[in-house]
């Protein structure tokens, strides 16, 4: 120890001798930029300290000088010349330096000082160009040592505490003076911590291929992973081998966490697709002589590459349809009272494990007078069949195959080719593409797509003994048939069979016969509705937004499963998504929900109807409470108005100056009967308790008396502009029923005319937002 | 001279050029799949991969049911995709250096010669060689949307 010792203070005595000509140097070369005597003599210093430093074991200040030694060599050669940024940057390693052979000296360690922005800065410095905005932030040691499971985060709360009061040490020695980490874990972590530090090092390319075929080995690995859990689950009565079942146990943690990690690197941003658009508006707007602001949402969601890869075509499409065929030229445009400039806007984001992708433009909008006309020019439809299509069918028929609109063709698009390959390539990755419109203020395209395409959860349901995987994300709710009128619960309306759920009328389909398994309309044949007594559940499924019921036998359990493409000879049958193999080994096949709704023709039925027919233009709005005011009516209440749902004794309703009042929660609280203010068909409240829907802003709340709590749905609005009932702002198609949707401000106002009045209360404005 | 893989289906004797099959496994569980073509037997599980299983038996217009015994799987890799084809028996891989007969005997059955590269006299019965593509290619029957 001696000897190193002596060795040590040695280079630090030489050392800092060579940091003060090293100083001067340095000041000197920024005033004679070009000389090399002086650029070799700061490399030499630099050189022999990192030399030094390295067979001392100094890691830090090995590598900080370095990167200053690369600086310099290239400075040295006149590869790049000595700006002022890089001898400010010098300058500060020459401090860095200073600074860790200070530590050195005091206590013979490095310590805890951290260069990585100064390293990085120098590393980018050796090629001519920008210096970086940011450098990364490199982890604390105690983080990096717990993350290498060296120590345990008390451990390092304690050591932190220690020098809080006054340990000067650094953490690294600390924590191995307690016995709490080794001197190598210190080590290591050091350069774990280095190596996390600039963007250059802590990044590496990977062959796409390699990343695929991680993915394949990782499906593999989640179906062994499954296989063993249900063998066990399987054996769990028999042996009670607890040991395994750990094992297997730990193993699932692992696979699952695998998993997940494996295809967070699959992952890009939708950006990767976008970035090339604005060339492509620009491009296309200059051919076709408009103006188009290209605005970008959510750049940064992020898909699976082979969703993303599926995707790129479709979205060029719609993009140059947009702006070919929906912004208007700017005389058009400025005819029509709109600004010359139209914008074209493309929102991403993630929502119910599902990605959504949009598209809008504020042009011309697309006419389904136009659409029908064509289409029937077209031969595509009959006079007849269009008389009984909705707004929503006819606009679909753009995806039709030979269909376009233009009057002419254009150079770019409008050959009529194309938006039925958007559709087909969108579903065929399991997607679905919806068209809005407005004739005048242009058109959205929705693009829902899965994120990624290879390991998803799914529901594994029975149909005449057969098992079948139906993804979870088209899966809402499950319902159970059972009792001695199993499906004595399924009507038919018109031929068709619904079911009502919660007072809504649910169109079903039934799987054994859309599989061909028995005849279709045998099940729903005259008297075999009422009698049979077999069980079964209905899946409720979602398909281009609307809800079905899938008739099935049994529901057996939900599963991550791996979907494996069909061979040739089975690709064209659209009902299936895939194939999968379960843990058992067996081969199941994956189900398509659009399809499924589609084939059975429950799209067209009478909800469906009844959720497109309101009005000419169709949102999606947020959730909606759907309660009963009195006898039949009902109104829709945004669910986010919605504080509290309360039940109160009807007796403990008083009356102050004519109005009702209850006390709620040490306050006042005014009601609103609901039945009163939307003119029901008077007072019904004949039970005992009474049910409130509480809505409350800062200190004050208002209460309104309605019937009965009904439902909470995600509905579309249709905006009706004929309501002249003061407190509604539209209607809201529920299930198959129309619905008023509360304005509750004006509801509010009802009740407190002073609700909003005073402060603390927001205004108006701010109580909507 | 080309190496053929032979099996049995019905009365005759077929063979592959062996360079086309992947390998030749018996397996029980197949999952029929509704709405798909009469010769699709089903699917399989090749270690974790999903192949199609084709019937030749139902390709070539026999039934199964004449016969009670469980199918072999010959699995044959065409444009690049591995399927199974389901024959009653495997039979040996055999040499066949003459030039077939281009016109196949007429006790051959009419769906079945339009699926041959030729004959093969052998001392006993005749080989005839499957021409993969064309027993691939199924009428698209595909009784689908």
């Amino acid at each position: 120890m001696e000897a190193i010792d002596e060795i040590v203070a040695e280079f630090l005595v030489e050392s800092h001798e060579n940091l003060d000509q090293l100083d001067r140097d340095l000041l000197a070369l920024e005033q004679n930029p070009d000389s090399r005597e002086l650029l070799a003599s700061v490399f030499r210093t630099i050189h022999t300290i990192k030399g030094t430093s390295g067979f001392l074991a100094f890691h830090k200040l090995e590598k900080l000088t370095h990167v200053g030694e690369n600086l310099l060599s290239r400075l040295r050669d006149g590869r790049i010349g000595l700006n002022d940024d890089r001898a400010t940057a010098l300058l500060k390693m020459v401090d860095a330096v200073r600074g860790l052979l200070a530590a050195i000296e005091a206590t013979g360690l490095e310590g805890d000082a951290d260069h990585s922005g100064l390293i990085s800065t120098l590393s980018t410095m050796l090629e001519d160009g920008p210096p970086p905005v940011a450098t990364p932030v490199p982890a604390p040691l105690g983080e990096v040592l717990v993350d290498a499971g060296a120590t345990t985060p008390d451990a390092v709360e304690i050591a932190r505490m220690e020098q809080g009061l006054g340990d000067s040490r650094p953490i690294g020695s600390i924590l191995v003076d307690h016995g709490s980490t080794t001197p190598a874990a210190v080590e290591t972590a050091l350069e774990t911590q280095t190596a996390h530090r600039s963007v250059v090092d802590s990044s590496v390319r990977v062959d796409v291929d390699l990343l695929d075929s991680l993915m394949r080995l990782v499906g593999e690995l989640v179906l062994a992973r499954n296989q063993l859990v249900s063998r066990l689950d399987d054996a769990a009565d028999t042996s009670k081998d607890s040991s395994l079942a750990r094992s297997a146990q730990r193993l699932s943690l692992v696979t699952s966490e695998l998993q997940e990690q494996v295809m967070k690197t699959r992952m890009q941003p939708v950006d990767s697709v976008w970035s090339k658009m604005p060339r492509v508006v620009r491009d296309l707007a200059k051919q076709c002589g408009r103006l188009v602001r290209l605005e970008m949402d959510g750049r940064e969601t992020e898909l699976d590459r082979s969703v993303l890869e599926a995707i790129k075509d479709p979205l060029t499409h719609l993009v140059r349809n947009a702006v070919d065929h929906g912004i208007e030229a700017p005389e058009i445009r400025t005819a029509a009272g709109k600004p010359a400039e139209g914008v074209l806007r493309l929102r991403a984001y993630h929502e119910a494990g599902q990605v959504h992708l949009e598209i809008i433009d504020d042009g011309a909008g697309i006419d389904p007078q136009r659409i029908a006309a064509k289409a029937i020019e077209r031969g595509l439809v009959s006079q007849g069949q269009l008389s009984t299509m909705t707004t929503r069918e006819i606009m679909h028929m753009i995806f039709l195959p030979g269909f376009s609109t233009m009057g002419t063709v254009t150079n770019v698009s409008g050959r009529g080719v194309g938006m039925d390959v958007v559709k087909t390539r969108i579903e065929g990755i399991g997607g679905s593409v919806d068209v809005s419109s407005k004739v005048g203020g242009g058109s959205t395209f929705r693009l829902t797509i899965p994120l990624t395409l290879a390991i998803i959860p799914a529901l594994t349901i029975g149909c005449v003994g057969r098992r079948y995987a139906v993804p979870q994300v088209s899966v809402l709710e499950l319902v159970r048939l059972s009792g001695e009128h199993a499906r004595g619960g399924i009507e038919l309306i018109s031929g068709a069979p619904v079911y009502r759920l919660r007072d809504m009328l649910l169109p079903l389909v039934r799987l054994d016969e859309q599989l061909g398994l028995v005849p279709i309309g045998a099940a729903d044949a005259e008297g075999a509705v009422a009698d049979d007594s077999r069980g079964g559940f209905i899946v409720v499924l979602h398909a281009e937004q609307q809800r079905f019921g899938l008739v099935v036998d049994d529901v057996l359990d939900t599963q991550e499963i791996v979907v494996k493409p069909l061979g040739r000879h089975l690709k064209g049958i659209p009902v299936y998504a895939g194939a999968t193999i379960l843990g058992d080994g067996s081969v199941v096949l994956i189900l398509d929900a659009t399809t499924l709704a589609r084939r059975s023709g429950v799209l067209n039925s009478t909800a469906a109807l009844a959720a497109v027919d309101t009005g000419d233009e169709i949102e999606v709005v947020d959730p909606v409470l759907v309660v009963e005011i009195a006898g039949d009516r009902r109104a829709a209440i945004p669910l986010d108005m919605v504080t509290r749902l309360e039940e109160i004794p009807a007796a403990s309703i008083e009356h102050v100056g004519g109005r009702e009042v209850v006390q709620y929660r040490g306050h006042i609280m005014p009601l609103v009967r609901l039945s009163t203010l939307l003119g029901g068909y008077g007072e019904s409240t004949a039970g005992d308790g009474v049910q409130l829907v509480v809505y409350t802003r800062g200190e004050r709340s208002v209460g309104f008396v309605v019937e009965r709590i009904l439902d909470i749905a995600s509905e579309r609005i249709g905006t009706r502009s004929d309501i002249d009932d003061h407190a509604l702002v539209g209607s809201v198609v529920v299930g198959d029923k129309v619905v008023e949707l509360l304005d509750v401000d004006s509801a509010v106002l009802a009740a407190n005319p002073n609700f909003y009045a005073a402060e603390p209360a927001p205004t108006p404005e701010e109580a909507l937002a | 001279m080309s190496q053929l893989s032979t099996f049995v289906v019905g009365k005759y004797l077929f063979g592959v050029d062996v360079s086309l099959v992947q390998e030749v496994v018996r397996l029980q569980t197949i999952t029929p799949v509704p709405l798909a073509a009469p010769e699709i037997a089903g699917l399989i599980n090749l270690r974790g991969e999903v192949l199609t299983a084709v019937d030749l038996r139902a390709r070539m217009g026999m039934s199964r049911s004449a016969t009670t015994r469980d199918p072999v799987n010959v699995v044959i890799r065409v444009d690049d995709e591995p399927v199974s084809l389901l024959v009653d028996e495997i039979g040996a891989v055999l040499e066949v250096s003459q030039v077939p007969f281009e016109q196949t005997p007429s006790t051959v059955d009419e769906r079945v010669r339009e699926m041959l590269l030729g004959a093969y006299p052998l001392p006993d019965r005749l080989l005839l060689a499957l021409n993969a593509q064309r027993v691939l290619a199924l009428t698209e029957d595909v009784r689908a949307a």
